[in-house]
């Protein structure tokens, strides 16, 4: 039998809060109505029967002034969103821009949107982890492995370089595989069980790069190419910064039309319009500097379009659908008929592939495989990117995004100093501290949730 | 009524460690019919109902559906046979909104791809013929009440269309309207044909909608009583064991003629 308690006192506990949060909302956004207004207003409504929307529901006013009383309202209950890590990057910019003037080049933010993608992929699957909640601390020596076993492949092997890819990529799934049988099926603890893969993987890779510790890759190989082709055609970066706001307008207008036709709620035109607009500056903005430079790289492109990829899986299929659900509740989960175990088996093996992927990135950087790979802070950045990006320590509170957001962070920072000249000393003391301001910051704006009613 | 059970139990027993908490239970549900399930805070209700619902699987006895032999060892098998469940303690997703707790673990897709459009215009329809009111389909749950969460459960355990629903005390955390509403609800469940199992402590909701008492009583049967025939004095002395009654006197007494 199930302790009554438990559920009868949790609601309890949310609502004076959630009632407190949206009358301080109410009287916020319009002072005329006092909560003795709203208490006799109540009633009438109510026997103006069946009414579809609830009066106390806090409806956006049309027009500007409603998007930024929305804007405020969510700020204040503690969802953030992206909010911080933008500021955040925009500050870091400045900053660095203030002290030395060639941050703000094209040619800096070229190598930065080059330098991103390693970890940034790494981090991409970091998210699916904390998403459920839970840590994977082996990512960094997966990725090491994997650009071990493509080196030995296809230098030692002569193996042809796409094999060679994928079997190193499939590597990396066995590994989460590993990890999240272990987690799931036996219940080790997944800090434990990433921890001791933390270490063997180590073991491993220096196992499979054999005595020499460096495999060379050739010269113009696959990873060469994946990670220093570029589309020097302006129209490559223009062309992809359109098609992207064009296929985000065109899906927002159909996603509007069909709910009209179903006769529920539907974002305004406005909303739509305003929206686009600001991803099409972003957009052409971020193609504009690329193409000042030397133009879009591949590796970015790839790292784009995973990032689209895996932010579609978990917002629009029921596979999405049930990490997020195993990452808000567990019980709850199961109840509904979900296969934990194998979302969670699924979710390590995601990280575990995107850790293998961003491995072949960070190999191809250096064009070698190399026993130091993976050490150093390649796991701490990854991590830390996935963090800093706004994806929620504690679970089921999300985006791919945040990977991407995250990575630009972290690599500004280790690019600024760089240029400043500074160490890594400095620079391992300011990524520190500013992955403990995000975490503080994703804890602050979870209490305020729970205060406000929305955790 | 049917003749066969949709779900019969029989000699069902249930260990955790050194606590026996079922001890041969015997239970049967027909189609069209509520029972209700009553007994003392640790009489074993929930523990039974969760060895249905497969959260926990039972040690030993069988557990028969529409007559045949089954074995629910975990929430998916009796989700597939047909069992739905809402529970004590909610388990609903707090970080999922209402349109996407209702279809937990059966969402409606289109070409692999959820279909929220046509999710959340069944979740309004849904809501609207139970007459559910709440803020927003499109909010987390975390925003809302005890009871608004509560009868979001209770909406949720309809959509997989069931054959047996559950209600592990529906109406504890309820207002007096939704309450009445729930019960209205459990009324238009039978009507439909389904199965229902009813759990409470509250004996007038009881006597307003079940057809049968099933009494349990530290993790045994203690009598099974037509709700019209039994008066409710009768129902709370199995429950406490405080005397015993003319149907267990009978039951004692035929037990003795047969041997």
């Amino acid at each position: 039998m199930s302790n009554p308690e438990i559920g009868n006192t949790e609601p309890r506990e949310t609502v004076p809060g959630q009632r407190a949060g949206q009358e301080a909302a109410l009287t916020k956004s319009t002072p005329a109505a006092t909560p003795t207004d709203d208490a006799v207003a109540a009633p009438a409504a109510a026997a103006a029967a069946i009414v579809a929307v609830d009066p106390r529901l806090l409806v956006r006013e049309e027009g500007l002034k409603g998007y930024l009383t929305e804007f405020g309202r969510r700020m204040r209950s503690g969802d953030l969103g992206s909010v911080p890590v933008v500021a955040a990057l925009i500050i870091i910019w400045i900053v660095f821009g203030l002290l030395n003037s060639s941050f703000l080049s094209a040619n800096n933010f070229a190598t930065i949107a080059q330098d991103i993608v390693g970890t940034g992929l790494i981090a991409l699957g970091v998210v699916f982890v904390l998403l459920l909640g839970e840590i994977d601390l082996s990512v960094s020596y997966v990725g090491g492995v994997a650009g071990a076993v493509f080196a030995v492949l296809a230098v030692n092997h002569g193996m042809s370089g796409g094999l060679a890819l994928v079997l190193g990529i499939l590597t990396g799934t066995v590994l989460g595989f590993v990890h999240g049988f272990f987690f799931a099926k036996v219940g080790v603890p997944a800090f434990v069980v990433t921890l001791a893969g933390f270490l063997a993987w180590n073991g491993l890779m220096l196992q499979v790069l054999g005595q020499h510790g460096t495999i060379n890759l050739p010269a113009n190989g696959v990873l060469y190419q994946m990670y220093n082709y570029t589309f020097e055609d302006v129209g490559a970066a223009y062309g992809l910064a359109l098609i992207g706001t064009v296929l985000y307008l065109v899906f927002a207008l159909l996603e509007a039309a069909k709910r009209r036709k179903a006769n529920i709620p539907s974002r305004p035109l406005a909303d739509i319009i305003v929206k686009t607009a600001a991803l099409a500056i972003l957009a052409f903005v971020a193609a504009y500097v690329l193409n000042q430079n030397s133009g879009l790289p591949l590796d970015l492109l790839i790292f784009l379009v995973l990032v689209v990829g895996w932010d579609l899986v978990l917002r629009r299929t029921s596979y999405g659908r049930k990490v997020f659900a195993v990452g808000g509740g567990i019980e709850a989960a199961r109840r509904a008929g979900i296969n934990v175990a194998k979302v969670r088996i699924s979710v390590f093996m995601i990280s575990g592939t995107m850790a293998a992927i961003g491995g072949m990135f960070l190999a191809g950087q250096v064009n070698s495989a190399q026993s130091t790979q993976g050490g150093g802070n390649t796991l701490m950045n990854a991590i830390a990117a996935a963090v800093i990006g706004g994806t929620s320590l504690f679970g089921g509170r999300g985006k791919t995004w945040s990977a991407l957001l995250g990575a630009l962070v972290i690599v500004s920072i280790q690019q600024g100093l760089y240029i400043l000249n500074l160490g890594t000393a400095i620079q391992y003391m300011v990524t520190g501290a500013v992955l403990l301001a995000a975490v503080v910051v994703d804890s602050i704006s979870r209490r305020t949730q729970q205060a406000a009613g929305r955790a | 009524m049917s003749a066969t059970p949709v779900l019969a139990l029989r000699g069902v027993s249930k260990r955790f460690g050194a606590v026996q908490a079922l001890t041969d239970v015997e239970l049967e549900i027909h189609a069209g019919e509520v029972v209700a399930l009553v007994g003392d805070n640790g009489a074993g209700k929930s523990t039974l109902v969760k060895t249905i619902a497969g959260v926990h699987p039972i040690d030993e006895g069988v557990t028969e559906w529409e007559g045949k032999p089954v074995s629910i060892a975990r929430p998916h098998d009796a989700q597939a046979l047909g069992i739905a469940t809402v529970y004590q303690d909610l388990a609903l997703c707090d970080n999922l909104d209402v349109v996407q707790n209702l279809f937990l673990g059966r969402e409606i897709r289109r070409f692999g791809v959820l279909d929220e459009v046509e999710m959340e215009k069944r979740a309004r329809e849904l809501l609207h013929t139970l007459s559910i009111r709440i803020p927003s389909v499109r909010i987390p749950i975390a925003s809302l009440s005890g009871g608004q969460r509560q009868v979001v459960a209770i909406a949720r355990s309809l959509i997989g269309e069931p054959k047996l629903v559950i209600l592990d005390e529906p109406t504890a955390a309820l207002g007096v309207e939704q309450t009445a509403q729930v019960l209205d609800l459990v009324e238009r469940l039978r009507d439909r044909g389904l199965a229902v199992i009813l759990i409470s402590h509250n004996m007038v909701d009881v006597k307003a909608v079940a057809d049968q008492v099933a009494v349990l009583r530290l993790g045994r049967n203690n009598g099974v009583f037509p709700v019209g025939t039994t008066t409710q004095e009768e129902i709370i002395s199995a429950i406490t064991g405080a005397t015993d009654n003319a149907v267990t006197r009978r039951k004692a007494r035929s037990a003795e003629g047969e041997k």
